[in-house]
Formats: C-alpha cells, structure tokens, sequence
C-alpha cells in the first residue's frame, strides 16, 4: 500500500514586520513544516508502523531548494522518499490558485498511484483550505475534509470530520481517498537523531513541471496579488501601561467592578 | 451582465446562518454586474429552506430534494449541474468545514479559479477578493483575471439578508450518479460532554499558545481558582492533549458569553473569536500590541503573562 501526503514550507511572519510592496523582506520571516501537514505526516507514518503489510509512504511537496531542508525533517520522522516540483515559473507566480497546487500534484499522485493520500486542512500561509478536495475530484477519488479521527478499513476509511461548534461527523470514505487532516488528530512526534541521520540518504527526487508533462502556462493562472497590507486595528481596547504591579492593581478594578472575586 | 449563485448551509434540519450573509455577499456581487441573485440549497427539507431563503433581493431559489443531511459527492454534482446550467459569473460558498469539502470540487469540475475566505470584495475594476493570510496577519487583495470565478465567503463577514423577496421557487432535476456517492455520513456525535460546560460559566479564564508548556498550566489554574472562574483554553492547547475538548472555546469547540472573559497568551485568531465574541467583558494579557484578540478586547495588558499572572493571583488571594 502507498500512502502520498502532501507537505508545504510555509512561512511564518515575526511578531513586528514591515511589508515591503507585495512582499514581507526574509529578515521577517521564519520557515517550518506546515503546521497542519506535520499531522498529516504523523498519520502517514502511524499507517506504516500499524499495518502488517508493506505501506510506502511518499511525501510530495511544491517548493524552492531551500524547502529541502523541511522535506528531510519529514523524512527524519519515517516518510521513505519524497518528491519536490519546482520550476522558474513557479518562483515568479504570485498566488498560486488552491486548484492550481492541486493540478500540480495530481500530477505526482497520478504517476505514483496512491491508495491513500493525506494533507493538511490548510497552509499556515496562504490559508485557502482547498488543494486536498480539489486533487481528490481531479484524480476521481473519493474525499473527506477535516479529518480528526481515522480508521483504515477493508476498501474505506471510516473517519470523524471536525465540523463547527463541537459537532464531529462520522463518516464512510471509499478508497482511493484524500483525507484533509485537522490539528490535533495525533501527537506529532519528534525526529530521532537515527532519524535525521537516515534522512540525508532518503530519496528527494525533484521535478520540474515539464517533467511531469505540465505546461509552465498552468502557474500564469486567473489569481493575482495585487495589495498586501497589515489589517487596520480596530482595537479601542483601553490598555494598562506600566510594570506588573501597576496593571494588575488597575486590571483588579475592571475584574471587582464586574463581580470577580465578590463571595 | 452575470448572475450569482449562492450556496445555502445547513445542517441537521436547520440553515446556518452563513447562508443569509452568502445572499447579502452574493447581491452585492450580483449588483456590481448587474445580473440576477440565485440561491441553491441542496439536500434537507428544501422547500422550508427555500422559504427562508427567499429575503428582499432574491431573484431566484432553485431546490434540489436529495437526501436529509449534506453530502458532499451530492452537492458538488447538484451545483455543478445548476452552474452549467445558469453560467454565472460566480459561485460563491460558504467558508464553513462543509462548504470546504465541495466548493473545491465544484471549481475543479467547472475549470473556474478558487478563492477561499473572502472577507470583502471591491468592484472598481473587474473583481478584487480581500483575504487574510499568514493567520490574520496580513490582509492580501487578489485580482480575479477571469470571466467566472467561485469563491467562499467567511461567515460573519457580511450581514445578514432579510425582509421578504419575491423569488420564484423551483425544484431543480439533477441526475446524480449513484456510483459517483463514495461517501457515506453514518452520524453526528456531540464532542466535549464532560465535567463541566464552560457555556454556562459567569467568569472564564482562557489560555492560549503562549503559556508555552504544560507545566506552566498550573499557574492559570491557580488564577481560574483565585477569581473563581471556569477553565477555558484556545484550540492549540487542546490540540497539545494539555487540557480536553470539553475547555475549548471556538468555532470547532464551545462558544461561551460570560460577564468576563480572560484571555491569557491568546493571539485570537477568527476561529477563536467566534467562540467568545459574546462575552460582556474581554481581557487580554498577551506580549504582543498587534494581536488580533486585542481588537476585541475591552482592556488589555501587553506584557510577558508569566510576570502578570503571578500578581494578579496575590490581588485576589
């Protein structure tokens, strides 16, 4: 059995940062596994160590060189091999349209033929929570989005979807699927030190889109970015200035005045 | 000219809320071109939906009766045949965890692009989404170069429709491919029973990311105990199996209106706004000025939590 989970770098904006025209300059950034898809990657590899079969487990990424250095972490914590897409055209896109991303990679699922692919809910970035359910439809798999809970059966996948104000949905999938995978579904583990060390001589194959018979044209998509701004704050929030003993005495107030602490 | 069609939400027999804001959205997109507001609502009892649905500015409500609850393999074949059919130029969906499990599909099968969480659109010069990135740190604009386009809106975003519309109603046939069902809801399982419900708390303390380990939980326990208030935390504690499901306040956990909320080392993101919004007064003690839960917030202290919290306990001890 194979299992493909799609992996991103995302970037992650310090707490004061500037934004340069449509960009936020690298000294603001910080880069690290996507959030939801280190979930993901947890999943994959808790199907390989719970199955009695043989379960490859290919981790699929779009990214520059400078991702690698993420990609080996996912290998460090028992993915077998990954595949990175890069190309020029991909460097120069902007915003990247979700069923664009998932083009991308159906094109990769479509070559490794997955009987199960995992991502996460939503980059950490761009947050668009789409790619996972647009690659299912384009590779004619079944899906489910928001995936908290996940039992491997016979042909299916019997899962529980996090809706919307402590409900959970349980539901059926037939495989092939895509499950999208929530935070919190597992407890990522770290990576070893055999790991890492094993993950330097783990296959990292990279694609450009030609090579997976795809038109450079396909990035030049209908999305542009065209403004980038910090929100306007809204706050008329009344802050306290001053050392701990001086907030606290005025928070005292505000907390006694609504009934805190009246026996 | 291009018309607008809009997705209802609902869910156990009742529509969502979302899916009044989608017909506000969905009219003023439908303005901007000067074409004409549809309304889909697939699967439940339709034909109450559609009644609902028909407020001041509807044009159109078009019913497809399939199945009691949402399936995703029905409404994205339901939608995708009605858009086929109408040629709108845009599709818009909620931005709920049912609307992201079709709206993908839908812009996949009609080879439109996808935007994601619109919070406002501008109109000046062809469509412009404004979306959040970098979890509500950045406010990006995109240009939607195309004719047609789908898009899900967030909820709460724009207000709510009302009044009484004179839309006309009408069931529309789609075939919908037995073999193309391949997933099945078997049911609905409220999360989160337990020892206590923070929903009915009168005062909440809430921690968030920045009390960086489980051992420091100790600390905002001992200040839930000294104002004698309810535990609550934000998703990634939760998530961190540091505190249960049953002390999560937010859209994927409870929502709660206390008389104070404290927010401790909360960033508040939308998702956790939407659980707390409601309380009468919100407190937030976070390092960071730019914080979002500080837009919120009634009073605030930006300062390190682990020098505030430890004096604010010996004020109420």
């Amino acid at each position: 059995m194979k299992v493909l989970v799609t992996v991103k770098e995302v970037a992650e904006v310090a707490d004061d940062f500037e934004i340069e025209g449509l960009d936020i300059p690298e000294r603001y950034l910080e880069y690290d596994l996507n959030e939801w898809d280190d979930y993901a990657v947890e999943a994959a590899v808790r199907i390989a160590e719970d199955r009695d079969e043989d379960v490859d487990v290919v981790a699929v990424t779009i990214g520059p060189e400078r991702s690698e250095e993420t990609v080996r972490m996912a290998l460090a914590k028992g993915v077998d091999r990954a595949i990175r897409v890069w190309d020029d055209a991909l460097a120069e896109a902007d915003v990247l349209d979700p069923t664009t991303t998932a083009r991308i990679i159906a094109a990769v699922a479509e070559d490794e033929e997955p009987a199960l692919v995992l991502s996460g809910v939503q980059a950490a970035d761009t947050g668009f929570g789409a790619t996972g359910v647009a690659l299912a439809d384009l590779l004619d798999m079944g899906w489910a989005a928001v995936v908290n809970d996940l039992e491997l059966g016979d042909g299916e996948a019997s899962v529980r979807r996090e809706l919307e104000g402590g409900v959970e949905e349980l539901t059926t999938v037939d495989l092939p699927a895509v499950l999208t995978i929530q935070t919190g579904i597992n407890e990522p583990r770290y990576a070893s030190l055999r790991g890492i060390r094993q993950a330097q001589r783990k296959e990292l194959a990279v694609h450009s889109l030609s090579d997976l018979d795809l038109e450079p044209s396909l990035v030049d998509d209908a999305l542009t970015l065209s403004g980038m701004a910090k929100p306007e704050s809204e706050s008329d929030a009344t802050i306290f200035e001053g050392a701990a003993g001086e907030t606290t005495a005025e928070l005292e107030t505000v907390l006694r005045d609504a009934g805190v602490g009246a026996e | 000219m291009s018309d607008v069609v809009i997705v209802a939400d609902h869910r156990r027999s009742e529509l969502r809320p979302v899916s009044y804001e989608l017909l506000t959205a969905g009219r003023e997109l439908a303005d901007a071109t000067g074409g004409d507001l549809h309304a889909a609502v697939v699967g439940g009892d339709v034909e109450r939906f559609a009644e609902r649905l028909d407020c001041e500015g509807v044009d159109a409500i078009h019913t497809v009766a399939e199945g009691e609850e949402f399936n995703h393999d029905v409404t994205a074949a339901a939608v995708t045949a009605l858009a086929d059919a109408l040629d709108p130029g845009a599709v818009v969906m909620p931005n709920s965890v049912n609307g992201l499990d079709y709206a993908p599909a839908v812009a996949t099968r009609l080879s439109l692009p996808l935007v994601t969480d619109a919070v406002a659109f501008d109109h000046d010069d062809g469509l412009t989404v404004t979306r959040e990135m970098y979890g509500s740190k950045v406010e990006t604009a995109v240009d939607v170069t195309s004719e047609s386009v789908a898009l899900t809106v967030r909820g709460g975003e724009w207000p709510a429709a009302g009044g009484v519309g004179d839309a006309d109603i009408e069931p529309f046939d789609v075939e919908i491919d037995a073999s193309s069902i391949r997933s099945t809801v078997r049911g609905f399982e409220e999360v989160g029973a337990g020892d206590v419900d923070i929903g009915d708390a009168e005062f909440v303390v809430s921690v968030g990311r920045g009390i960086e380990e489980e051992e420091n939980l100790e600390l905002i326990e001992e200040l839930a105990e000294a104002l004698d208030a309810t535990l609550a935390a934000s998703r990634p504690i939760v998530d961190s199996g540091w505190l249960p499901k049953n002390r999560q306040v937010g859209q994927s956990g409870k929502v709660v209106t206390p008389t104070v909320y404290l927010a401790v080392g909360i960033s508040g993101a939308v998702q956790h706004v939407a659980g707390m919004k409601g309380a009468d007064t919100i407190i937030a003690i976070n390092t960071d000025p730019d914080a979002p839960i500080f837009d919120i917030a009634d009073y605030g202290i930006v300062d390190d939590l682990f020098e505030v919290v430890p004096e604010l306990i010996e004020r109420f001890e």
